[in-house]
């Protein structure tokens, strides 16, 4: 039988891709809404913040560290950049909303990478710091574009290019691009290597401090380009906005198969993780399902998804 | 003589350098606020803190495992919706009581059964239960808070000991009960041995899975008291109750110097933790702060703490 190994190792590898079909098969026949081009656009169109944010966080978790600070980021930086948007004009409200997310990334990355410190502490140190810091900026009121219908800021949120929702080309041209930077040069090797085994790493002669640094500025990154898209999309922000999208993000990370213990993963995995959430939680919704049952579905496909993946790896389901 | 003494008292407060934290913070607060040295004050501020405490407990046990419990906020939800819930229904208080409890222990299991079985990192397993239980919640109020019908139970939080509050002694009758089981029974010195070197441990003899089970089944009981506690005190549930607090209690117990690598820490430094969170947030609401500010002084103070935590540790132990 020619190809049966190499076939049992495509099923090994894209399990979760297979299965991941077969439900939208199942949905697409209880719910013709379903696999229409309308729809699969504003899912799309949905996962695309989460997305956006997940790119910059894959960089991190690669490097075997976590970044919890993204959703209060997300929502200072949303914050700003509508309000300044009424202020300073929207060019210069993205220029300080990107300024904003990678000083984020800087404090993350200083004191991760050089000063050694808990990533997971300084994160949540960070979230924390972050909500804080948007309480003060707005004093807790909800701020709004005041030119909503006119600027040209809603390109980004609301605007379409050759029928594809901006944000959906802003998340696949982010992605092309971190993946082509993660993949093919020399810094994304680095990163992988960091996060496989530090020690080695260093006696490759890898700065590993400064590819922590930059991860992290990344993941400052995106979520300013996130903040953007938000902000666009809704053109107002309340200091709540961006809550739980760290949670969000994480999880679609941990369903595309990048382990959080570092050294391996990928973009596209991370992509298809988040939209995979996004096409679950859409579904439920089309079959009646009220909207906390996607949770449930969430806790379980989770947990199946990295399970399968270590039982697959192994040779045994139990350890 | 006199030398040693001066010697063993600094070290001990180098390794639990948050009680020298917390004496400071104390002393800023009289000098700030002329409420805050108070009895009533100080008694309100060991209730308030008990709730988090209770879950930093549980926490720390699972964190010198060198394991991550994030559900315990979600667990908690559960227990003050089916106390409620369940006795509103017409099952008595104290039934109702019991089966909270025993679902909060039964998440906790099944958490670390999942871990135990499967494998997966304990960040991920309870990443998940995070969102999946807080569904149950909302499967089981159908996203409504529910509202005790019988007001006596809320009358149990008012029972005091002169200035102790029910909520505060069982508090610390729980970090003292801990502290003992941690110190002085075979199962708290192994939970350090798997903390520093879970394989070693193994090939000592000692049971890893069956442990790491029945610290997340403590974790999940122990959410479940503090569930019940709320749910006494406010009387009502909330589907979004205790949300976000798996980070304040990770943030306390950090604080203390329990140290998310495992194999380290005490419940009096996470008693220690959580009652400079409760006093510092205490104290900058006396002083009439506007609320951000404590958020941003939270996050500043465990950037602190790992600085300090650095440093002392450099001084005492050469490793790590």
């Amino acid at each position: 039988m020619i190809g049966e190994k190499a076939l049992k190792g495509f099923f090994k590898r894209n399990g979760l891709l297979l299965a991941f079909a077969f439900f939208l098969a199942v949905t697409a026949l209880n719910a013709p809404a379903f696999l229409t081009v309308g729809n699969i656009l504003d899912v799309l169109r949905q996962v695309s913040i989460v997305g956006t944010i997940a790119i910059g966080v894959t960089f991190v978790v690669i490097t075997g560290r976590f970044d919890l600070s993204v959703g209060s980021g997300l929502t200072l930086l949303t914050v700003i950049v509508v309000d300044q948007n009424n202020i300073v004009g929207p060019l210069g409200a993205i220029i300080m909303a990107i300024f904003g997310g990678l000083m984020v990334g800087v404090w993350n990355g200083l004191l991760i990478g050089y000063l050694k410190f808990n990533a997971l502490i300084v994160t949540l140190a960070m979230l924390s710091l972050l909500q804080g810091l948007t309480l003060w900026y707005s004093g807790g009121a909800n701020v709004n574009v005041h030119n909503a219908q006119t600027t040209w800021y809603a390109f980004f949120g609301r605007g379409d290019l050759f029928g594809v929702p901006v944000p959906v080309w802003i998340l696949l041209v982010g992605g092309a691009i971190a993946s082509f930077a993660l993949m093919k040069t020399r810094f994304g090797r680095s990163v992988f290597s960091v996060g496989g085994n530090e020690t080695t790493s260093k006696f490759s002669g890898i700065n590993a401090p400064k590819i922590v640094l930059f991860a992290y500025i990344i993941s400052g990154f995106a979520t300013a380009c996130a903040a953007i898209i938000m902000g666009s999309r809704v053109m107002g922000a309340q200091s709540t906005i961006g809550q739980g999208y760290e949670l969000n993000v994480l999880a679609g990370i941990i369903l595309g198969g990048t382990s959080l213990l570092g050294g391996s993963g990928s973009i596209w995995r991370t992509i298809v993780g988040v939209a995979m959430l996004g096409f679950i939680q859409n579904a439920l919704l089309l079959m009646g399902f009220p909207y906390y049952i996607q949770w449930l579905v969430t806790w379980v496909v989770i947990i199946l998804a990295v399970w399968i993946d270590l039982a697959a790896k192994r040779g045994k389901i139990l350890t | 003589m006199k030398q040693t003494l001066v010697k063993i008292t600094t070290e001990w407060l180098m390794r639990n350098h948050i009680w020298a934290f917390l004496f400071l913070v104390v002393i800023f607060f009289t000098f700030a606020s002329p409420y805050f040295l108070s009895i009533n004050n100080l008694s309100n501020v060991l209730t308030q803190s008990a709730f988090i405490g209770i879950l930093a407990i549980g926490m720390t046990l699972v964190m010198i495992n060198g394991e991550i419990d994030l559900s315990v906020g979600a667990i908690l939800a559960v227990s003050v919706a089916l106390s409620i819930g369940l006795q509103n229904s017409g099952l008595g208080i104290w039934t109702s009581v019991m089966l909270a409890l025993f679902s909060g222990a039964m998440l906790g299991f099944l958490n670390g059964s999942l871990i135990a079985l499967s494998g997966i990192n304990s960040f991920i397993i309870t990443l998940g239960g995070l969102i999946g239980i807080r569904g149950l919640v909302f499967v089981y109020t159908g996203g409504d808070a529910l509202i005790v019908k019988d007001f006596s139970y809320t009358e149990y939080p008012e029972i005091y000991l002169g200035p102790f509050s029910i909520t505060a002694i069982i508090f610390l009758s729980l970090i003292a009960f801990f502290q003992w089981f941690l110190t002085s029974t075979k199962h708290g010195r192994e939970a350090y041995a798997i903390g520093d070197n879970a394989e070693a441990a193994y090939d000592a003899g000692i049971l890893v899975k069956r442990h790491v089970v029945i610290n997340f089944t403590i974790c999940g009981f122990l959410a479940a008291i503090s569930g019940i506690l709320l749910s006494m005190r406010l009387g009502t549930a909330e589907p979004q109750a205790g949300r976000i607090w798996e980070l304040w209690t990770i943030i306390a117990v950090v604080l203390g110097g329990t140290r998310l690598t495992g194999g380290y820490g005490s419940m009096l430094k996470t008693l220690g933790g959580v009652l400079t969170l409760a006093v510092v947030q205490n104290g900058l609401r006396l002083m009439n702060t506007p609320n951000y500010v404590e958020l941003i002084v939270m996050g500043a103070v465990l950037i602190l703490a790992l600085g300090l935590d650095r440093l002392f540790t450099s001084k005492t132990r050469e490793n790590v």
